[in-house]
């Protein structure tokens, strides 16, 4: 085996060619036309890359959305596709809020709600599901920028907590106890963590609020609606 | 490579391709003797698996620039270097981007996030500027390879680290990056353990960093002396 690896050795003919490549090298329009050259040719790869990677990325993300909705809404109760039926829902107080309906031989059966709410690290993103009578079917977390370990125990897949609201409702509990323990309600904090549960108290609690504002509008949604 | 000295010392010279790749795993190691890639290095490891897929995804990124730089060494010139390297960089840290996404969904919602983050990863850079351009392709590879896993394992040792402090469990979630066949890697180290938030929040990784740094020091020295009374000599890297 070689034990010198290097570039070292060049016969003399390789020589002259790589003077004249050097020549080359230190002139400003080959510097530009090499820059611009590489710049196209990754330009290129990364279009024939996202060609042939654009439909397998969509799928993949319709199936993340579907599997987080499936968490929140049990999908015995509904026949339709709430994702496709997405719309807007315009409020007072919130502003702008995603709604995903689910509709059982089209009737609406629950909606699926998408609350932001701003925690220790960041915005705080919910998926709040709740059935006609605005009881919560399921919360999940989309995502969040909280501190891990410590406040990420939002996440059901590090925690039970957020699964524990399941089945409750604006008036089960009263509304004041609607907030974490600490300020008189009946939700646990976390050790060391007051800020990130009580963002997601708030949020759930205006999903629930947002519901009984619109409860009546909600039901009455036709059927085709374009977001 | 023209050290000269003392009777008692060796100068290591000319490199056989292997040992691009075994001197980068710790006498070069890019992290803890280059100093390069710290960012990343203390940003991503609050777990051991976390560091673990950061590593891998870096040193698939760092073995294909290293190549295809390494391979345009004659033609890139020199005024217009660091453009046209970090160009090619970010082109293949995309492209295994959308790759991931498409192909190894699972494994890019853990790793998704950091992917991205690899296009600033000095150690990339910094190994296409102070190998890619002056050697041949094959020890480019080795030098890509090398450096990656010694980047790989400091990013385990320290997420290892603050994650048993901070959480008391290790591979926490590990088969969701290699598969349910490496469920038995998740331990629980500390059961019961509440944890230390130190070691979890960014102090945690400084702290982590500084001891191995320390560590590695001592382990060095003793070596060394031990070289000096067995063989009676020193060895001077290249």
């Amino acid at each position: 085996m070689n034990s010198e690896q290097t570039d070292l050795p060049v016969p003399p003919e390789r020589e002259a060619e790589a003077s004249r490549l050097a020549r080359w090298r230190s002139r400003v329009a080959y510097q530009g036309l090499s820059l611009g050259l590489v710049c196209a040719l990754v330009a290129l790869a990364l279009l024939l890359g996202d060609h042939f990677t654009r439909d397998a990325i969509a799928s993949r993300q319709q199936e993340d959305q579907l599997a987080t909705l499936r968490q929140v809404l049990p999908a015995r109760l509904y026949d339709n596709d709430p994702l496709a039926e997405a719309f807007r829902l315009q409020d007072a107080e919130l502003g702008e809020v995603e709604v995903y309906p689910a509709r059982r031989g089209g009737e609406l059966v629950a909606v699926a709600l998408r609350v932001g709410t701003l925690g220790y690290g960041g915005p705080i993103v919910q998926l709040i599901a709740l059935d006609n009578q605005g009881r919560i079917l399921g919360v999940r977390v989309l995502s969040h920028k909280e501190t891990p370990g410590l406040a990420d125990k939002i996440e059901a897949a590090k925690s039970d907590w957020i699964t524990r609201f399941a089945g409750l409702s604006l008036g089960n509990p009263p509304l004041a106890g609607w907030a974490v323990q600490k300020d008189g309600g009946q939700f646990d904090q976390f050790a060391g963590a007051t800020i990130t549960p009580r963002a997601v108290v708030k949020g759930i609690l205006r999903a629930l609020q947002l519901h009984a504002r619109h409860a009546g509008k909600l039901a009455g949604q036709p059927e085709e609606v374009q977001p | 490579m023209s050290h000269c000295g003392g009777a008692q010392i060796v100068v290591r010279q000319g490199k056989r391709p292997w040992q691009y790749f075994t001197d980068a795993l710790w006498d070069y190691n890019v992290a803890l003797v280059q100093m390069l890639a710290l960012c990343p290095a203390l940003a991503v490891t609050t777990s051991a698996t976390n560091g673990l897929g950061m590593g891998l995804a870096t040193t698939l990124v760092l073995i294909i620039s290293n190549a295809i730089i390494s391979s345009l060494r004659h033609v890139i010139s020199p005024e217009v270097r660091n453009p046209l390297m970090i160009g090619i960089i970010a082109g293949v840290v995309t492209l295994i981007d959308m790759a991931m996404n498409a192909w190894t969904h699972e494994l890019y919602q853990v790793l998704g996030l950091f992917i991205a983050l690899i296009v600033t990863n000095c150690a990339v850079l910094g190994r296409a500027e102070a190998f890619c351009l002056k050697h041949p392709v094959l020890p480019s590879i080795l030098d890509g390879a090398g450096s990656g896993i010694g980047f790989t394992w400091v990013l385990v040792l320290i997420g290892g680290i603050r994650e048993i402090l901070g959480s008391g469990t290790l591979f926490a979630q590990a088969s969701s990056l290699l598969g349910v066949h490496f469920q038995w890697l998740e331990l629980t180290v500390l059961p019961g353990f509440q944890g230390i938030l130190l070691a979890i929040l960014p102090p945690g990784a400084f702290i982590a960093l500084g001891f191995l740094l320390a560590g590695k020091r001592v382990l060095d020295r003793r070596r060394a002396e031990r070289r000096i009374k067995t063989h009676g000599e020193l060895v001077v890297l290249p």
